[in-house]
């Protein structure tokens, strides 16, 4: 019995979705009791590779050794069975079902369940001491905190006897402090012997607390390096290709007047629940203001109130000469008339319409115009001709009107969204994610038309996952933490160590940053 | 006062009797929609299983190859609208649709095929159909007041088809809540997406489930041809497939509120059939019609959340599509 | 080609073709089981249906209530939403007709009181589908469920006021007395008499070109307005409505009442087409049929009538099988509207795995 240190091996493994190759010949290995990272940009083919490894997807050739035992999962039985589990970005959680028995579905042991209830009342209590993992067991998941969701997960998989534990983008959804507890957590399951598989897009995480780090770049493998014999400088190269220098020139703002002043905002989302609370902040012709922070602090929210499409629940928004308030709204579409354009954060789901032409994607929003109707009529003819010249304007490709929008590529359709937003020549512009998922060259065209604009006097909102890209469009940023401001820089003052600080609200409290450095 | 005591027990006594067809259709119900299946076929699985059940009692001479026969077309339905709605991810209403409108079609067209008459199957004799059982001790309890009455009417008289619904509701909650079974059946209609992370197979749960559904379609629809009545008659079923939905509904996908919520829909079908022409002083008659829709004005009333809120399972009517 | 163009194809041509034929090819195993010979059966359906003028009249006739229904149920589908209430629309709707019909001046002119009888129609329907649309939109009541229930309710009312209120004293059958001259719609046969052309008489009556008038009207109203274009904006994406000013749930109830309206219209060429009273279950089956062909015509307006003629068809041809055969009924329309409705709609992708393999199968990416 001949047993190596790997616990994972990967060996060619190839991976299409119609047209898309997601994973295109990927070898990686994995040593017992490490940790081991893998970053990628979104879309680089991270979180397929994960899913084939758990049965959720099956590669289409290539082979995967798990434990020096070739294996082949149909579905995640099997990879349950080999000791792999799987903490996924979106909780794999029933919520209307207790903690025990999220654990338990899948690996009752017997036919009646009070009995695997009791069983793993004991296991889990053991666990839990173990690793430091407590969660309340007879309480419907829906009622805990993300955080604590999460370690429902591990449990979850640790319960099923997983050996090896994926975890993908496991901080997106984490304060920093909850961060902190995770990652501590991880120290003790590789001191218990469990090997993990981190899948990120923040170096910082994989400096941190990584042994090995592997690199994905469009579903490739490209690199793998010990995490102490590398930098966040190079990792970062090895995910994005080349060293591109996004830097785009700008010319100094010339800042005019408000257009935009928002005070003391307080919003609650879809669900009714207070996402943002005494915001305010004014954004002036000729500037670009970003909004920093980690997803889900508000700034989505945010920016939909701006937009029309949330209500506010206090404060008021002073918008080209108009007021909104808790009491006097003014929906997506009399802000457009008012001036005010809106690229959305979700280009998928808000900005298009995938079953709809080039030409009607291009429509939305403005289809009770003026200049396109007559009496009942809308002028299609005009409608595709208005289509075919922004279209070339913003050189999306094909340059096809009658073409559905879903046949267009992620960056063709956001450079579509942005010249239906940007060529009807509006005041204010609130622009949420302009590249996210969008290829380097649409990248460089998209950030440049934002600059025009700025140029070109109007009042830009900008919100970004990316700091990089708030970093380097932005004449002032501010950031935004568990709904409420936190910080506000020059942008040319900005650097990435401060906005971090502000984005975790950490600056007042400089203790909790001591803590997270250790 | 003793007159409107012994109808009281005989109005329930009716209620009973209409109570099993929606009793075993909306159990069917849930467990279809307990597993993200709307099943809006419920009716026409009932008039398919009524119309085979007849059939086959009356050609085998034996009423329990009839429910066998019965509870196998309802199977076969229930697999179809799995097949549709489950493996080619089809809109889950729209096969429901089907085969309800393909079961009034199919049993118009089989009857006259197959028995020469447009409709109806042949009357059953009574060794072909279910008959009422006398349960033991009547004759003794009989002369005890209000009791007597009561286990007389009520409680003894009725055949086996009727004990087995009310026995077949505790079975149903023990299942789901009780059973390995029953947490996945609750887990794939709320997160079919934690059921297939779980190594467990979405498509294999959901069609047990619609299985399930479809043998308990199957026993209702048998009642009703040759246990309530003796033969099959043209739309037999007369909506009580909609009702166990609005019950299913009503009694908010849980076993024991759903059996109360047939009870109340029953207890109102068998009033109305009582109420007919008795003028009450002060309000006068009461329209049987309205006693009739009464079942569907309460269950908008409530999806209307004027009486609580009707949650349905969360991933009800979604296909499940494999992707992150 | 390219492969988008020939997806385009499978999915907007190929497929629905296929899955019309295998509805066919269903029923022709139906009829083979019944021991009736397909061939033969559909000769005399076709010929019963298509082959003089008499079956050919009673053909539109059907077809024309299959119009009305298949637009309203292609109406809400546009707006993401399933009307399977047309039943109790059409209903409904009869009694708007009526009474209009019933109670109005019987002096007016014709060109007065049919068109208001046909807005009574188009009224009430709408009305039917309002509190449906209602629940839908401002308290999640799932329309679905909802239509289902007022169907039955809308029956059970039928009943009653036919019984105690409209029904005429020393009447035995649940029916109104008849409509006023004013409001009848002219049969086809007449008018064509009066241009000098002799055709046997049928049921067929002008409210035919009123469901064409109403097709284009649908088309131009989906694809040719703003308000169109907002009802199939949202019938996509909830989201992406809002984001472009549209209030979807304004939209479920204004689409939902077009879509009543339209089912509404059954009653004029039932009642003031044909019968001239108003009776029990006029509307019987229509507004499922409704959904076969609004599912096989593709919720589009000349689908619809493609699919409404075919059904026409289907329902005269059907009285012609019962005829000349003893082993089948004219039921054998339900079993073939079920099939209808189970491959052109549950089944609706059956061939697609199988067509894009061979026909459009995926390029290897570089």
């Amino acid at each position: 019995m001949t047993k190596s240190n790997i616990a994972i091996e990967l060996i060619n493994v190839d991976k299409h979705f119609g047209a898309v190759h997601a994973n295109d010949k990927v070898n990686l290995s994995v040593k017992t009791g490490t940790i081991h990272g893998i970053v990628g940009e979104n879309g680089a083919g991270k979180s397929t590779l994960m899913s084939i490894l758990y049965g959720f997807y099956q590669a289409d050739s290539g082979q995967i050794k798990v434990f020096d035992k070739d294996f082949r999962a149909t579905s995640s039985k099997q990879s349950i069975e080999a000791g792999i589990g799987m903490v996924h970005q979106h909780f794999m959680l029933v919520d209307n079902f207790t903690v025990l028995e999220n654990v338990i579905l899948g690996s009752e042991g017997g036919a009646l369940i009070t009995e695997s209830l009791a069983n793993a009342r004991v296991e889990l209590t053991r666990l839990a001491k173990e690793y430091g993992l407590e969660v309340e067991l007879d309480i419907a998941v829906e009622e805990l905190s993300v955080g604590m969701q999460q370690r429902v997960e591990i449990l979850k998989g640790l319960y099923k006897g997983a050996k090896v534990l994926i975890l993908d983008e496991p901080t997106g959804v984490l304060t920093p402090q909850e961060s902190d507890e995770l990652f501590r957590i991880f120290e003790a399951l590789k001191n218990e012997g469990v090997t993990i598989i981190l899948i990120t897009h923040k170096l910082r995480e994989i400096m941190n607390i990584t042994d090995h780090v592997s690199v994905m770049r469009a579903g490739k493998m490209v690199a793998h390096r010990e995490t102490s014999k590398t930098n966040p400088e190079e990792l970062a190269e090895l995910m994005i290709g080349r060293k591109v220098l996004l830097n785009i020139k700008k010319s100094k703002a010339k800042i005019g007047k408000p257009l935009l002043v928002a005070k003391n905002l307080e919003i609650n989302n879809e669900q009714g629940l207070k996402r943002v609370s005494e915001v305010s902040f004014e954004a002036r012709s000729g500037e670009i203001l970003g909004i920093a922070g980690v997803t889900g602090n508000g700034q989505g929210t945010l920016l939909k109130a701006l937009a029309g499409i949330l209500p506010l629940t206090k404060g008021s928004i002073e918008i080209m000469g108009e007021t909104i308030s808790p009491k006097s709204r003014l929906n997506p579409e009399q802000l457009r008339n008012l001036g005010v354009a809106h690229v959305p954060e979700d280009r998928q789901k808000m900005g298009m319409i995938a079953d709809f032409s080039a030409s009607e994607t291009a429509l939305m929003g403005y289809q009770n115009d003026k200049d396109l109707n007559q009496g009942i009529w809308l002028k299609k003819s005009l409608v595709k001709a208005n289509c075919a010249s922004i279209m070339e304007a913003f050189d999306v490709r094909p340059p096809n009107p009658n073409l559905m929008s879903s046949n267009f590529s992620g960056g063709n359709q956001q450079k579509l969204i942005l010249a239906r937003e940007f060529e009807r020549d509006p005041e204010v512009l609130i622009i949420g994610q302009p590249t996210r998922g969008v290829d380097i060259g649409a990248i460089e065209f998209i950030r440049k038309r934002i600059i025009q604009m700025r140029d070109a006097g109007k009042a830009i909102v900008l919100i970004s996952v990316e700091l990089e890209e708030i970093m380097s469009l932005s004449d002032r940023i501010i950031v935004m933490c568990d709904g409420v401001i936190t910080g506000t820089v020059n942008g040319a003052d900005a650097d990435e160590a401060t906005l971090g600080m502000m984005m975790a609200n950490a600056l007042e409290s400089p203790a909790e940053v001591k803590g997270a450095e250790v | 006062m003793s007159d409107f005591f012994l109808t009281t027990v005989l109005t329930f006594d009716a209620s009973v009797r209409i109570c099993v067809p929606l009793i075993f259709a909306s159990m069917a119900g849930l467990f279809a929609e307990r597993s993200g299946v709307v099943d809006i076929g419920l009716e026409g699985k009932l008039l398919m299983s009524a119309f085979i059940a007849a059939s086959a009692a009356s050609v085998f001479g034996s009423p329990w190859l009839g429910l066998i026969a019965g509870m196998f077309a309802s199977s076969v339905l229930a697999m179809i609208h799995g097949f549709a709605s489950i493996t080619y991810k089809g809109n889950q209403i729209v096969s429901g649709v089907a085969i309800n409108i393909l079961a009034s079609g199919l049993t118009m067209i089989l009857t006259l095929a197959w028995f020469k008459r447009g409709g109806i199957t042949p009357t059953l004799q009574n060794d072909e159909r279910f008959l009422s059982i006398t349960l033991p001790g009547v004759d003794i309890i009989d002369h005890i007041p209000i009791i007597g009455v009561i286990y007389r009417e009520l409680i003894s008289g009725h055949n086996i088809l009727v004990y087995l619904a009310f026995v077949i509701v505790p079975i149903v909650w023990w299942v789901v809540y009780r059973t390995r079974f029953g947490l996945r059946l609750r887990a794939v209609g709320e997160n079919p997406k934690a059921v297939d992370t779980a190594g467990l197979s979405v498509e294999g749960l959901r069609y047990r489930a619609l299985l399930v559904g479809g043998i308990l379609c199957g026993i209702g629809g048998a009642y009703i041809s040759t246990a309530y009545t003796a033969q099959f008659t043209k739309e037999m079923t007369a909506g009580a497939g909609f009702i166990a939905l609005a019950a299913l509904i009503f009694g908010k996908w849980h076993p024991y509120k759903v059996l109360a919520a047939c009870f109340l829909f029953a207890f109102l079908q068998a009033l109305s059939i009582r109420l007919q022409g008795v003028v009450f002083p002060v309000i006068g008659e009461i329209p049987v019609q309205l006693i009739d829709a009464a079942p569907y004005i309460l269950t908008i009333i409530l999806l209307a959340g004027f009486i609580g809120k009707a949650v349905p399972p969360k991933a009800s009517a979604q296909p499940y599509i494999k992707e992150l | 080609m390219t492969r988008d163009r020939r997806l385009s194809w499978i999915n907007g041509l190929l497929l629905p073709l296929f899955n019309v034929l295998t509805a066919f090819i269903a029923t022709g195993i139906v009829f083979l089981f019944i021991g009736v010979d397909p061939i033969e059966a559909t000769k005399i359906l076709i010929y019963g249906a298509l082959g003089y003028d008499e079956g050919l009249g009673y053909t539109l006739y059907y077809a024309t209530n299959f119009v009305f229904t298949g637009l309203a149920v292609a109406v809400a589908f546009h707006a993401g939403l399933f009307n399977i209430g047309g039943e109790g629309q059409a209903y409904v709707g009869g009694l708007g007709t009526a009474l209009v019909a019933l109670y109005m001046n019987p002096a007016l002119s014709a060109w007065i009181v049919i068109p208001l009888a046909i807005s009574g129609g188009l009224l009430f329907g709408a009305l039917w589908a309002i509190i449906p649309a209602y629940l839908q939109a401002y308290r999640g009541s799932h329309i679905v469920i909802t239509t289902i229930m007022f169907n039955f309710i809308a029956s059970s009312l039928m009943v009653y006021v036919l019984v105690n209120v409209l029904r005429e004293v020393g009447e035995m059958s649940p029916e109104s007395g008849d409509f006023i001259e004013a409001s009848w719609i002219p049969f086809v046969h007449d008018v064509l008499a009066n241009f000098g052309y002799e055709v046997t008489r049928s049921p067929l009556n002008m409210s035919i070109f009123v469901a064409l008038f109403f097709s284009a009207v649908v088309w131009f109203f989906l694809w040719h307005t703003r308000w169109g274009f907002a009802i199939r904006a949202a019938g996509k994406s909830n989201e992406a409505a809002i984001y472009s000013g549209i209030n979807p749930k304004k939209i479920i109830v204004v689409t939902m009442c077009i879509s009543g309206a339209l089912a509404g219209l059954v009653g004029i060429n039932e009642l003031m087409g044909v019968q001239h009273r108003l009776f029990l279950n006029f509307n019987y089956g229509y507004g499922f049929g409704g959904i076969a062909v609004a599912l096989m015509g593709r919720n589009h307006p000349v689908g619809i009538l493609i699919a409404a003629f075919l059904f026409g068809i289907l329902y005269q041809g059907g009285a012609e099988l019962d005829f000349e055969l003893q082993n089948v009924s004219r039921d054998i329309v339900v079993v073939m509207q079920g099939l209808v409705i189970l491959f052109c709609g549950g089944l609706e992708y059956l061939y697609r795995p199988v067509l894009i393999r061979y026909l459009a199968p995926v390029e290897a990416s570089e």
